[in-house]
């Protein structure tokens, strides 16, 4: 009973794509052209990059000064071991860099080569992206004033449609984070028996209902639910929806219908997919039985079942579900 | 000990849209929050704390974005709170700013909420599955279709019901120079015929997704003394919880929002919230909604909601306006939905609700709801002070 | 407006790793256990229930609701979640309390920082637009302003390694013999990885002694935050710390619980709020012993409360942060009553 919880990674991403308004507009727009704009600031600094709201007093600005692409490290540190999507995949310096004009530095990264090679106080330039498209990446890193380029930057990130002559208005940024998602005790014992085809509830011990799949405390209770209760792979729709809707994501094609399965023996419905019959001839209080995958396919998931599908039985009586709604 | 009297003083929003190109979150935020600070006639200097809220950060792929729109909120160098509730949190944020003056901690707070959804998509953010997880959901709406089938049935309510609330509400829409959806000569029959996603949700009952913004102004006794015209004085305020799914636990007519409902009026000195209340903004995402709530919130007897609706009870003067400004069906940034519901309400008894005016409005609801139907925050505002 | 006292703490057990879930309930489950046996409460007696976690840690939207079944949320309960450290929650809760809307409050949080990569993921605090796509590790931004307080001459890599020495009872020089991480910190200028919750009870002063014999009284509670603009600012000090120190009455602290994820950090928040050298420092090994995301601030609230409790402080201050290197603190004042 203390096997190693169940873990999976979980891969969560999304190219967001950020309308930049006038003054982020206006200075991806020059960095494209591989010019860079600051903004005056209610106390009279030159902000770089520049904001859309005054720190001190929160009104928008829009007086733009441009400002050189050479500048001073104002402070810096080493990565020795670059992470995904950061400027370089080597060794580099993370620096805050004012660029000659600017009153504010700006974070960016050094390709400096050795940690020895970087100092505050230290002139350095923009190395400009190959492949510059209105993005603050079109700075690919900096460089040591005299340095010469070093080797080709990283490709471009997306680039949002646009039309023809228009100024870029859209950036699109990339996330893509990995996590190792793990289930809890009770979820894991339950999907290890589902990877063996056995449907295991568990009962709170304080309200005796039976939950299916199991949680790590008895929401009413806020207990475990440690006992054990094995199920039949049959019971009833308490209620359901016809699915017609396709969208990002999506698994299943529509229609179908997704219903709450109420176990016989189980104090709580799951969501699960009703097929093997006409999606309009689905009811509720109709008596289903799972439909499994063929035995080679299973693993630790309640997939395992393909669908339910009616079992011809006459339906239950409302009354007898009526509180599961 | 009693509660310090607590005030809006002026609001503001966004004009709603699928896709808001033209700013960026910070504009889109600013454009709300100028509004309302013109609507309250105050300036920053004027402003103790801001609190903001919005659902969750994978919308927009910004951890934690209070931090990075400090300087666009008026924030630095001053109490900033973000909270998140789910699609109640713009309701529950205007509790929580509420809180910090009727706590007398604060004079005057600034209270934003937002979402700016078409950075990502929607229904994505809704539909991540976790591993060993079986993908039936279909997003919001498929995952509440099955319990508005379940209103159905339990209630008796005839198919056509859901049509009547999507008509109405997107007819008030186009009153509504805010909202996305504006269709003034939208019909019953219409929606009846339009498509069904999630039987038995169809198209035209369904919310948009929009990006926006709603701000308020909140005030102590001597701000909203000070308001021309008069202020919104908060009644009552009430927020309850349930887990997601329990044994037994009825998603038609959750508890939670029953207690809050019960609590709500208990503070309001409300017995009769039929004939006390002028008007309603309640969070009706999906049409069938609105007879559940009303139910839910004990406009109604459990089982005749549907009733109050058929009658046009609901609509624009009615006994019981219900989303006057066009509701969540006709906007749904979601972050921002529940204090544009708290908005809507102040906006009526303050008399600025332009054409979606309710004659004579001087008592009314702010509802919110969010997750599985289980987290929900509601507050009465009315033209005089509470007694 | 009642006073508010801090009547419990109870924290999960600090780990590089928890079996349990990113929802916390594994680690929530005995904590609620543990502080409702310490207090003599029950979950009928909370009045209002706040929670403080991130969807970030866990990878997945409203994450924070699943926890809820640790509490057992039935009969409805009140209760409200921020998307920040549980040091904020405590405050909303503070709020409740403070307007007499409840009598007693129960604050959690919790986070599995080790199911994701944390430095990578704390870059999307970052502005959205012109810093997050560049992906800067918080470690390295948190180097960043080490260096400019080593070259500044405010610190030396020696008085940062005395941060460190303190919690591991090794000695300066070792630390010092100690390879760079990301220079100019070494690995024990950082706060571990730590999966973990902690829970603190709130009520009002007078329920307090009918629970507690030394309630630890909240005499004064501020927060303020600054600009995110990191090349805007003297990131070798922290402006929203002294903000919140000067609108507070720290006169006589005798011990200071302070969330610094790093050692120059630690130096920043002694100088912002004026600590003299007498003040005990962290007893609880503070953020760089462990540091779990999202509880860490509300734990060494619940740190300074617990010695007080056992009349080992008198009147202790307690900080919270949240944000990259310092951006938004929140200070509390307790006293022994």
């Amino acid at each position: 009973m203390t096997e190693t919880p169940l873990a999976a990674p979980l891969n969560v991403g999304f190219d967001y794509t950020r309308s930049t308004g006038p003054v982020l507009g206006r200075f991806v727009n020059a960095l494209r052209e591989h010019r860079i704009e600051g903004i005056r600031g209610s106390d009279g600094r030159v902000h770089v990059p520049p904001v859309e709201y005054d720190p001190v007093t929160a009104e928008q600005l829009s007086e733009f000064v441009p400002v050189s692409e050479e500048g001073t490290v104002v402070s810096w540190s080493w990565c020795p071991q670059p992470l995904d999507g950061q400027p370089l995949s080597r060794p580099f310096a993370w620096a805050l860099v004012r660029l000659d004009g600017a009153d504010t530095a700006m974070l960016h990264a050094v390709d400096a080569g050795a940690p020895e090679n970087i100092h505050s106080g230290q002139r350095v330039r923009v190395r400009w992206a190959d492949d510059a498209v209105g993005h603050i990446r079109d700075i690919a890193y900096f460089l040591p004033v005299d340095a010469e380029d070093t080797t080709p930057t990283e490709p471009a990130p997306p680039v949002a449609e646009r039309e023809e002559g228009a100024p870029v208005s859209v950036i699109i940024t990339p996330v893509h984070l990995r996590y190792q998602h793990s289930a809890s005790p009770e979820e894991s014992r339950y999907l290890r028996g589902l990877a063996e085809g056995k449907l295991i509830g568990q009962r709170c011990p304080a309200c005796g209902k039976v939950y299916i799949p199991p949680r790590g405390a008895c929401p009413t209770d806020g207990v475990p639910t440690t006992d054990e209760v094995e199920l039949p792979d049959t019971g009833i729709v308490t209620t359901f929806c016809i699915v017609n809707v396709p969208f990002l994501g999506q698994r299943i094609k529509p229609p179908y219908v997704a219903a709450y399965i109420l176990l016989d023996g189980a104090d709580i419905a799951f969501l699960h997919l009703v097929l093997g019959c006409d999606a309009q001839d689905v009811r509720m209080g109709l008596r289903v039985r799972a439909a499994w995958k063929p035995r080679e396919e299973w693993w630790t998931s309640l997939e395992n079942i393909n669908h339910f599908e009616p079992t011809g039985e006459p339906d239950a009586a409302y009354e007898t579900f009526a509180h599961h709604l | 000990m009693t509660k310090q009297l607590t005030a809006v003083l002026g609001t503001g929003q966004t004009h709603h849209r699928a896709k808001r190109a033209d700013v960026s979150m910070p504009g889109l935020l600013r454009e709300a929050i100028d509004r309302a600070m013109a609507d309250a006639q105050v300036g920053w200097a004027d402003i103790d704390a801001v609190v903001l809220g919005k659902a969750p950060d994978l919308f927009e792929g910004v951890m934690m974005p209070e931090l990075f729109l400090a300087d666009s909120l008026g924030a630095t160098g001053k109490p900033l709170l973000r909270v998140h509730t789910a699609g109640s949190v713009g309701g529950s944020t205007a509790l929580v700013a509420a809180s910090l003056v009727q706590s007398g901690v604060h004079r005057r707070v600034l209270t934003v909420a937002y979402e700016k959804q078409s950075e990502s998509n929607a229904m994505w953010g809704l539909s991540i599955l976790p591993p060993f997880q079986m993908p039936v959901g279909a997003g919001a709406g498929g995952y509440f279709a099955p319990h508005v089938r379940s209103y159905i049935r339990r209630s008796g309510a005839p198919e056509h019901i859901g049509a009547i609330v999507a008509a109405k509400d997107r007819r008030n829409g186009a009153l509504n120079p805010y909202a996305h959806l504006r269709q003034p000569d939208i019909t019953v029959e219409a929606v009846r015929k339009s498509q069904m996603l999630w039987d038995p949700i169809r198209y035209d009952e369904t919310c948009p997704s929009s990006d926006g913004a709603c701000a308020m102004v909140l005030g102590d006794e001597a701000a909203g003394d000070a308001v021309d015209g008069g202020a919104a004085w908060i009644h009552a305020t009430a927020m309850r919880t349930e887990p997601t799914t329990f044994a037994g636990r009825d998603q038609v007519n959750p508890r939670a929002g029953r207690d809050a409902a019960a609590a709500l009026w208990a503070e309001a000195g409300i017995t009769d919230p039929m004939s006390e209340v002028d008007v309603a903004e309640i969070y009706v995402p999906f049409s069938w909604f609105e007879p559940m709530w009303l139910e839910n919130l004990g406009f109604a007897p459990e089982g005749e909601g549907w009733k109050v609706t058929e009658k046009g009870e609901t609509a624009i003067g009615g006994r019981l306006p219900c989303n006057p400004s066009g509701g969540v069906l006709s906007s749904n940034p979601i972050g921002a939905s529940g204090m544009l519901r708290f908005s809507e309400a102040a906006k009526q008894v303050m008399g600025r609700a332009g054409d979606y005016q309710v004659d004579g409005a001087r008592v009314a609801l702010g509802h919110a709801y969010g997750g599985g139907s289980q987290y929900f925050s509601m507050w009465v505002v009315g033209s005089e002070k509470p007694s | 407006m009642p006073d508010v006292a801090i009547a419990g703490f109870a924290k999960a057990p600090n780990v590089r790793e928890t079996p349990g879930t990113t929802n916390g309930v594994e680690m929530l489950v005995p904590i609620f256990a543990e502080v409702f046996a310490q207090t003599g409460l029950s979950k009928q007696d909370i009045g209002f229930w706040c929670s403080g976690s991130s969807d970030y840690l866990a990878g997945r939207a409203f994450s924070f609701i699943a926890a809820v079944d640790a509490i057992g949320a039935f009969p409805p309960i009140h209760e409200s979640h921020v998307e920040m450290d549980a040091a904020w929650a405590l405050y909303e809760a503070w709020l409740k309390i403070k307007m007499g809307e409840v009598e007693t409050a129960l604050v959690y949080g919790f986070g599995k920082s080790s199911a994701g990569q944390l430095r990578r993921v704390l870059a999307l605090q970052l502005d959205p637009y012109v810093v997050t796509p560049l992906w800067p590790d918080s470690v390295s931004i948190a180097g960043i302003q080490a260096r400019m307080g080593l070259e500044a001459g405010l610190w030396s890599e020696k008085d940062l390694a005395g941060v460190a020495a303190r919690g591991t009872g090794k000695d300066v020089a070792e630390l010092l013999d100690a390879p760079y991480f990301a220079d100019p910190l070494r690995k024990h200028d950082i706060a571990p990885i730590t999966d973990g919750a902690a829970v603190v009870v709130l009520s009002t002063v007078e329920r307090a002694h009918d629970i507690v014999e030394r309630p630890a009284v909240i005499t004064g509670i501020e927060h303020r935050v600054d600009s995110p603009v990191l090349g805007a600012r003297d990131l070798t000090r922290s402006p929203s710390t002294e903000a919140a120190g000067n609108a507070l009455d720290l006169d006589g602290v005798d011990l200071a619980e302070l969330h610094a994820p790093f050692t120059h950090q630690e130096l920043i928040l002694r100088t912002a709020l004026g600590l003299d050298p007498s003040v005990k420092i962290n007893p609880s090994g503070g953020a760089l012993a462990a540091n779990p995301m999202f509880s860490a601030g509300l734990a060494r609230i619940g740190e300074a409360a617990t010695r007080i409790h056992r009349g080992e402080s008198r009147k202790a201050v307690a900080h919270a942060t949240s944000g990259p290197v310092l951006q938004q603190n929140l200070v509390t004042v307790l006293e022994a009553r």
